[in-house]
């Protein structure tokens, strides 16, 4: 059982730092769910299951989503959908792809 | 605004140019002389040409000495100002940094052990009395249930309505009025454009995993509120798990579907109608300080579901009101308005 409490807080720290240092928003926020999940894993271990349905619901389903949006509305995610096609070697000003 | 004719004598124009060092007037005069190079013939120009010059030459030699002056400072702050302030800055923020790191390690080192009986918590008899007299007294078989809705009740009624109002401005941040004729305004065919365009609308495997998860989810939901004061949870987990179950909905069957059972209508009535009910409950307490009113109802069994008083009741508004929140925050976040 210690075994995997060291296990999930390393996965605890190596999420909360790939968190703040990658580059792509997307990737940053799943990565955040993670976190939320790993955290709600140990509430149960420190015997308090009220705090992990709360941190399961809140922190890894409506926060997320919430920052999905977000990402949507300011065109975080659709500017990278551009640089993936751009980079894969369509043009990205072609209109075709666009309804 | 109507502009005044004599605008640039004006005190507000006069102050401004004070304020500037005398750069406007430069500018002022620039230009009378050049009409007044325009206007002159070319013979004419020659009889007028030393007092044109002489002014010209003060007004060079003043720029030149405020470009200089500019140009100075503009290169100190590329070169060796950048250098100095970024030097700065990295020393000062990995100071900060070590300093904040040191303190929390320090805390952390200090404090009793995870569990130990000598720890405050353990040993504040509020915490003994808790849990020694609390099933007694509130009839909930979950502590921490009889604690936040019974004897710390003014506490959540707080949050409750902390969540009520971070909807409410988020609705006030967001919100896209609609036109008095019911025609759509520009942002709001761009949401719809947006929406569109990136929501999956008709995927079939979200729709079909929705369709039997939904269920399940806000069933989870009632069934943790329902039972608040008898297994782990309460109020706000199952509010929460609610609102994730509405979210799953509406992203997967859209906005028209959502709307026939949430509205803004249901928003506000339900809102309104758990937090009226949870402050004449408990409102008291802001008068009466931590002294109890019975509430008249029946403590019952504990470990019934009908038991516990007040704090089934208490437990279902809180509910509510997290629920229409969480839903409310991602409808006002995708298209401006419940």
């Amino acid at each position: 059982m210690l075994g995997f409490k060291i296990i999930l807080l390393l996965f605890l720290v190596v999420c909360a730092v790939s968190t703040s240092l990658s580059k792509n928003l997307l990737t940053s926020i799943v990565i955040y769910m993670s976190y939320s999940l790993a955290m709600c894993i140990i509430w149960i271990l420190l015997e308090s299951p009220d705090l992990a349905i709360t941190e399961a619901a809140v922190g890894a389903g409506v926060t997320s989503v919430l920052f999905f949006v977000t990402l949507k509305k300011i065109h975080a995610m659709r500017a990278e959908d551009e640089k993936e096609k751009e980079s894969a070697g369509e043009l990205p000003e072609g209109g075709e792809g666009k309804p | 605004m109507k502009l005044k004719e004599n605008y640039e004598n004006t005190k507000w124009r006069r102050f401004v140019r004070f304020v500037n060092g005398g750069e406007m007037s430069e500018d002022r005069f620039r230009l009378t002389g050049s009409q007044m190079d325009a206007g002159k013939p070319q013979a004419a120009k020659v009889h007028d040409a030393q007092p044109v010059d002489l002014y010209h030459l003060k007004r060079d030699r003043n720029r030149s000495d405020y470009s200089r002056m500019m140009e100075q400072y503009e290169n100190w702050s590329k070169t060796r100002g950048l250098k100095i302030f970024g030097s700065l800055y990295r020393i000062i923020s990995l100071c900060i940094c070590l300093l904040i790191i040191f303190v929390l390690l320090l805390t952390v080192a200090n404090m009793p052990a995870f569990g130990s009986a000598d720890t405050p918590a353990n040993s504040n008899e509020v915490a003994q009395r808790y849990i020694e007299k609390g099933q007694e007294e509130t009839g909930a078989v979950n502590i921490v249930t009889g604690m936040i809705l019974d004897y710390r009740a003014f506490d959540t009624l707080g949050e409750s309505h902390v969540l009520f109002i971070a909807a409410c401005t988020v609705l006030i941040l967001l919100r896209i009025d609609h036109r008095k004729d019911g025609s759509l305004v520009h942002e709001e065919l761009a949401a719809d454009e947006n929406d569109r365009r990136l929501e999956p609308k008709n995927d079939k495997i979200l729709q079909k995993a929705a369709f039997f998860l939904v269920p399940v989810i806000i069933l989870f939901g009632i069934y943790v509120i329902l039972n608040g004061h008898i297994s782990p949870g309460g109020g706000f987990s199952g509010g929460a798990v609610i609102g994730a179950g509405l979210i799953l909905y509406l992203t997967a069957f859209g906005f028209q579907k959502a709307e026939r059972f949430f509205t803004y209508k249901t928003f506000s009535v339900v809102s309104l109608a758990s937090l009226l009910f949870y402050s004449g409950a408990k409102c008291y307490s802001f008068f009466c300080g931590a002294n109890h009113m019975e509430s008249g109802i029946p403590l019952g069994n504990a470990g019934d579901i009908m038991s516990s008083g007040l704090i089934l009741p208490l437990n279902i508004c809180v509910g509510c009101v997290v629920a229409c929140t969480m839903y409310s925050f991602y409808a006002i976040f995708r298209k401006g308005g419940i």
